[in-house]
């Protein structure tokens, strides 16, 4: 007989969902509190330099205003992520364009602009450094270094963080590349991404003397903006409230930047005596806050001739942005996931994320991995070429499989088979048989197509040491009225948070799904569960919320009726609540509690960078067709099949909907997203300029899961939130490639790079396409 | 200041406010309707959605004046007494709605394009939404929602 | 939201008659406002310079399509939703329909107007090419006169026009001449849909006997407005497509546009890519 308590591996309707479709959920903006005002930046117009005068246009009546300068932080002038040497106002000098220096709050939104404008502050121009090459470069000026509260640095100049990664056999390195078959080398990079969630960061701020600061806000994690603002109003943690609000899309955008804007604010509040609200517009979010760190990755790898990996060297760099921010961990992720999927008999990676004066890039959804799997996916189809094999077989040789370690040492213990996954989804993307038609069309036609693939796996939770380090919380109340509620950090901004806790906590306390509640996170209420972060949240949160689930279970046995154990339904949901009453009734309350326990086998030694890098991995291999268009040099997606074994899958329709969408900002990532930098500035600050996908340029994206349970999430479930971000970038190069023989190297491709190589490349587009006169004679950037 | 009367969601009021003021803000602020978002406030994102005298447009682009004697219909006046309309339900049962950020102006875009194409291909589908944005969902799980309305908005109902 | 709305004025006369006494008026300049789809973007982003608007959208004198056996004229107040609707658009005049379904989104086709596109006059404009490529007709309406020009020497240079500031465009004209012609469209964008033009070309071609007969070809994004390209025409007036008609083709196309870089795409890119539109072109005219 079927459990008409089982909700684990059913969709639900999402918990929030009724709200969202009805237009009354409410995000920060919908929010307005009595007495409010409005707040408002001013930022930097240059890259680098000092600050020579502010001055304010006479014209504007500012005693209408509350204007808050760095002299007005009570506590430090520190945005505290890892390191402290990101300001939270600019003072003396500004390192990036767009940098706050001030800000303005006043009770009309509307005349909010027109002071910013106002407001008239000149520079000393410095030279600035926009790329990790020019960053560098011996002769590069020193644009940034530590602060001195900060020990832990590297201290070579203008770099925030190196990690040095070693595998195998490293001191035998040189005798294996002087005596392999074959060097494949090749430099590879990536641009940067904004997130573009489609609500803009905003929070509201309220300050009082007795009860401190309290921030609502778009955010992802709210235990991160506590500990910032502790810091900037030297406030203890119990002073620091942060309630998060209906967020609109965060994608790691919503990570660490909270932080900057919700201090902003709740100075703005304390000097002005008013709640405060700041919602950033488009332009200003888009040239204000947080990318995905570009990247540049060096392979060189020594294969024998039957393509067999023997050794590698990866030199993997990051463009950190003008602060350090989250960087290093982004590196860490990075470095960690750059050998992939693979073997490697002896490696070193070297990994360096360095400063230039951009605004400070943060965390997106990948969180490095994107970058750095990026360039080992191309490369194996370089070393297939090289060799002399095919994509598959290449990688067939060098696939990881149970009994291997991982680059980190770590031994592979997951029930996951690659040889198969690969097996599988070439099988159901049709991929041989679409490669024979398309050898057959390509010829005669204008449009090329082309198929390719990417194999890879993504660490679920926070690296290394980092979960123990987090030892997060999470607790289960009673309501007043008998129900369950999970009290957890973990926010919700569309990927299923509400949704996938409650299904695990109403599975194990055999309710029904819609018995059970989940708290707004407010931490004055809920325990620090970790940020949501790091594909943590159903693996390790949902465990912490299985395991109090069963506490709460355990407390209330006595009050419910006896059945046997193995009975599917030992209690009914009317015994459950007459049994939480009754607890209730004798006790007032009752909160269960779930503390993180590290496995014994997860170690990691933080110094020699090996050991267990996560607790378990998500394995996938993504199939790419394409079709570049030899007219207008355009490559289009044509079709995606994204295969992944991610554990028990809680939810399948939220877990395909994740998935989709992961896929179809990695599909931006490779092909249309282009940040267009001009001295560090986001020229194309506009939705119009930066071109993300429309509902017209995807494909279909057909999602497949194999579910092999792990033991360390709840049901069997591990992350998946980052994954799809990782593999859709290189299987479609590799689709590229396949289709028109060219190996590009480098994302966004645009079709005007296409256009260039195609017309450069002597065996295909032969024809003079040079344009006798083009000259700049007109600017359309306002067209 | 001019005064400003419309239909909104059936009910008619009359607002005083800066003729220039965008529909968006007017609806947002003068009226208290929050279901209506603003993505990018340049045209671009349909977050903003609204249906104007039965049209789609969006209300970040429309000065409030020439909003005057005009009928408005934002997200909240799609469902009856709090009753989900089947777009809505749709949306809701496929997964159609992750943030929900995109959702008001994409259930108004589907709304004016199953009024236009009761039947629409997935071609008419991809045009008819290609002006609303949305980061999350890659857009497959929208069209399985749209599509699933479709059979649901087929079905005789008695309003 | 970058301007202060409560800055600007907005005014609706209730007749064509009263706007155009407005714009003549000393009380102005005064900006006609149409579906707001340029101007309110303006507004948002905090450079709309005009501090009085006039909106001419309520016009229904504006708001037509009225065909004759020999002409089609549209309002400038026609939406892209209009153009599209339109049968005879959709047959004597595929072009403008093409051209107007890619232009933006649905919401934006439901409230932008063909008025404000070619007085907007921006070089990548989507419906321009197509009017050139018909040799359309405007009428320009003041309160003093009223008169009849070719469109193509309408636009000035980077965004400016003949247009005199009391001055409205009131319609433009088409002759129903092109059933015999073969059509060409094609618009090359940063995206398949609501994207900006990197290059767009609008083109109409008769042949006879295997010589193309007659050749008119439009162009957006490849000067500092939309053109005609008048030279790359003469070089195959009355020429069989060859390989040799089609490189002079590409030769005299190349000469005669000065595309850019801008932060969308590329000078190179661009010259490059209205070529191949041609060739394509002549490559579909073959008999
Ligand atoms: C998101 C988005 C996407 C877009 N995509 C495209 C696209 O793909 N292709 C494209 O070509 N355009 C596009 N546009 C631009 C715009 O929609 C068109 O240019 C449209 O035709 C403008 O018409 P309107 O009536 O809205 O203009 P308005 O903003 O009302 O006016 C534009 C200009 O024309 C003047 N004007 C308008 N009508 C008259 C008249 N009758 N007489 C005299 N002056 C007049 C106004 O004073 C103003 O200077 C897009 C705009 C947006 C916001
Ligand atoms: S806010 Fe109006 S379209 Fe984006
Ligand atoms: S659901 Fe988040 S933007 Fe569409």
């Amino acid at each position: 007989m079927p459990d008409l308590l089982q909700t684990v591996g059913f969709s639900p309707i999402r918990k929030e969902g009724a709200a969202k479709v009805l237009g009354q959920a409410k995000y920060v903006d919908d929010l307005s509190f009595p007495g409010m005002w409005f707040g408002a930046t001013v930022r930097s117009s240059i890259a680098r330099g000092r600050i020579v005068s502010i001055t304010f246009d006479p014209a504007i009546p500012w005693d209408e205003f509350v204007i808050v300068t760095a002299a007005d932080i009570p506590g430090q002038n520190t945005i505290v992520h890892l390191t402290h040497d990101h300001r939270c106002l600019a003072s003396d000098r500004v390192n990036h364009p767009d940098e706050p220096i001030l800000l303005l709050a006043h009770p009309d939104r509307a005349v909010l602009p027109a002071a910013v404008a106002g407001v008239h502050i000149t520079y000393k121009e410095l030279p600035g450094v926009f790329t990790i090459e020019e960053s560098e470069a011996p002769n590069a000026p020193a644009i940034w270094s530590p602060a001195p509260a900060d020990h832990q640095h590297s201290t070579q100049k203008n770099t925030f963080k190196t990690y040095l990664m070693e595998s195998g056999d490293t001191s035998n390195l040189d005798h294996i590349f002087a005596t392999a078959d074959y060097i494949v080398e090749g430099e590879y990079r990536t641009g940067a991404q904004e997130q573009l969630y489609i609500e803009n960061n905003g929070v509201i701020a309220e300050y009082s003397a007795t009860d401190g600061v309290t921030v609502h806000g778009s955010l992802q994690c709210p235990y991160y903006l506590v500990h910032a603002l502790e810091l900037v109003f030297n406030l203890p943690e119990e002073k620091c409230r942060v309630i998060q609000t209906e967020t609109g899309g965060a994608f790691g955008g919503k990570e660490d930047f909270p932080s900057v804007i919700g201090s902003h604010a709740a100075l703005l509040a304390m000097k002005s005596g008013h709640p405060v609200k700041i919602c950033y517009d488009r332009a200003e979010d888009m040239a204000g806050t947080t990318k995905r760190h570009p990247s540049r990755s060096r392979h060189r790898t020594a294969v024998s001739k039957d393509g067999k990996i023997l050794a590698g060297e990866i030199d993997f760099a990051l463009d950190g942005g003008a602060y350090a921010t989250l960087t290093p961990v982004v590196l860490s992720r990075g470095t960690i996931h750059a050998p992939g999927p693979y073997h490697w008999p002896a490696l070193r990676v070297r990994a360096k994320a360095m400063a230039t004066n951009l605004p400070p890039h943060g965390a997106f959804r990948g969180f490095g991995a994107p970058q750095s799997i990026f360039a080992t996916e191309r490369h194996m189809n370089k070393i297939a070429k090289v060799v002399g094999l095919s994509p598959e077989e290449l990688r067939r040789r060098n696939l990881l499989g149970i009994g291997d370690h991982t680059a980190t040492g770590q031994l592979i213990t997951d029930t996951v088979n690659m040889q198969h996954l690969l097996t599988r989804a070439l099988d159901e993307s049709s991929y041989h048989a679409k490669r024979a038609e398309f050898a057959r069309t390509n010829p005669s036609s204008p449009i090329k197509r082309g198929m390719g693939f990417a194999t890879f796996f993504h660490g679920a939770g926070f690296t290394g040491s980092g979960e123990r380090r987090l030892n997060s919380l999470v607790h289960i109340e009673l309501t007043p009225e008998g129900r369950p509620q999970i009290l957890v950090s973990a926010t919700e901004f569309g990927q299923g948070t509400n949704t996938i806790l409650c299904q695990v906590a109403a599975e194990t306390l055999h309710l029904p799904y819609e018995d059970v509640l989940i708290a707004q996170p407010d931490t004055s209420h809920v325990p620090n569960s970790g940020p949501t972060v790091a594909s943590r949240t159903a693996m390790i949160v949902g465990k912490l919320v299985e395991r109090a689930s069963q506490s709460l279970r355990n407390t209330l046995s006595p009050y419910l009726p006896s059945t046997s154990e193995t009975s599917t339904t030992p209690y009914t949901p009317a015994e459950f609540r007459s049994a939480a009453l009754a607890y209730l009734a004798e006790h007032g309350t009752l909160v269960a509690s779930a503390r993180y326990e590290a496995p014994g086998d997860i170690l990691w030694d933080d110094e020699s960078y090996r050991g267990a890098a996560y607790p378990a991995y998500a394995w996938a291999v993504y199939v790419a067709e394409v079709a570049v268009d030899t007219t207008t040099y355009s490559a289009t997606c044509t079709d995606f099949y994204a295969l992944q074994e991610v554990g028990k899958v809680l939810h399948p329709v939220l877990a395909k909907g994740q998935i989709e969408g992961g896929v179809a900002q990695g599909i931006g990532y490779a092909l249309y997203e282009k940040c267009v930098w001009q001295k560090g500035h986001m020229a194309n600050n506009q939705m119009t300029n930066y071109i993300m996908p429309t509902s017209a340029d995807l494909p279909p994206i057909r999602v497949a899961f194999e579910e092999i349970p792990s033991v360390h999430g709840p049901f069997g479930a591990k992350g998946i939130g980052e994954l799809p971000m990782d593999g859709p970038a290189p299987a479609i190069l590799n689709a590229i490639e396949d289709a028109t023989g060219i190996a590009f190297t480098e994302i966004p491709l645009l079709p005007e790079d296409i256009f260039e190589r195609m017309t450069s490349t002597p065996e295909s587009g032969s024809e003079d396409l040079e344009p006798t006169n083009a000259g700049p004679y007109f600017s359309e950037t306002t067209a | 200041m001019t005064q400003i009367t419309l239909t909104i969601n059936g009910e008619t009021k009359t607002i005083e406010a800066p003729p220039m003021k965008r529909l968006l803000d007017l609806i947002r602020e003068d009226l208290h309707l929050t279901g209506t978002k603003e993505g990018c406030g340049e045209g671009e994102c349909g977050s903003c959605s609204v249906l104007m005298n039965g049209e789609l447009v969006n209300s970040c682009l429309v000065p409030a004046l020439q909003a005057n004697g005009a009928r408005i219909c934002t997200i909240e006046g799609i469902s009856t007494k709090g009753r989900l309309h089947p777009i809505q339900q749709c949306f809701l049962e496929r997964g159609g709605a992750q943030c929900g950020i995109c959702t008001p102006g994409m259930i108004l875009a589907t709304h004016h394009l199953l009024e236009k194409y009761p039947q629409p291909t997935l071609l008419q589908i991809q045009e008819g939404l290609a002006g609303n944005l949305c980061r999350c969902t890659g857009y497959t799980r929208i069209f399985d929602a749209v599509q699933q309305a479709i059979l649901k908005t087929q079905q005789p109902t008695n309003n | 939201m970058r301007s202060n709305p409560s800055h600007y004025e907005l005014t609706t006369p209730a007749t064509l008659e009263a706007v155009l006494d407005i714009l003549a008026s000393d009380l102005g300049p005064y900006t006609p406002i149409a579906g707001g789809t340029e101007l309110m973007v303006a507004l948002g982003a905090g450079r709309l310079a005009t501090r009085k608007l006039v909106s001419i959208n309520h016009l229904q004198e504006l708001r037509f399509i009225a065909t004759t056996p020999e002409t089609l004229t549209l309002g400038s107040g026609t939406t892209f939703t209009d153009l599209r609707k339109d049968p005879v658009i959709a047959t004597d005049f595929s072009l403008l329909s093409q051209a107007a379904s890619w232009t933006g989104s649905i919401a934006n086709q439901n409230r932008g107007t063909l008025g404000g596109n070619i007085v907007n006059a921006s070089p990548a404009a989507d419906s321009l090419p197509a009017l050139l490529a018909y040799e359309a007709e405007l009428t320009l309406v003041s309160a003093r006169a009223t008169r009849t020009i070719p469109y193509a020497g309408f636009h000035l240079g980077y965004k400016k026009t003949i247009l005199r500031p009391d001055e409205l465009l009131h319609s433009i004209t088409l002759k129903r001449d092109f059933r015999e012609y073969a059509h060409y469209a094609r618009k090359v964008g940063t995206r398949n849909a609501q994207a900006i033009s990197k290059v767009a070309i609008a083109a109409l071609a008769r042949l006879k006997d295997g010589l193309i007969q007659d050749i008119r070809i439009g162009a957006a994004s490849l000067r500092d407005r939309p053109i005609r390209l008048t030279a790359t025409e003469r070089v195959l007036q009355n020429q069989p497509i060859t390989r040799e008609t089609i490189a002079a083709a590409r030769a005299a196309l190349t000469s005669e546009t000065q595309p850019i870089d801008d932060i969308r795409s590329t000078a190179k890119y661009r010259a490059a890519v209205a070529a191949n539109l041609l060739e394509e072109f002549l490559h579909q005219l073959k008999p």
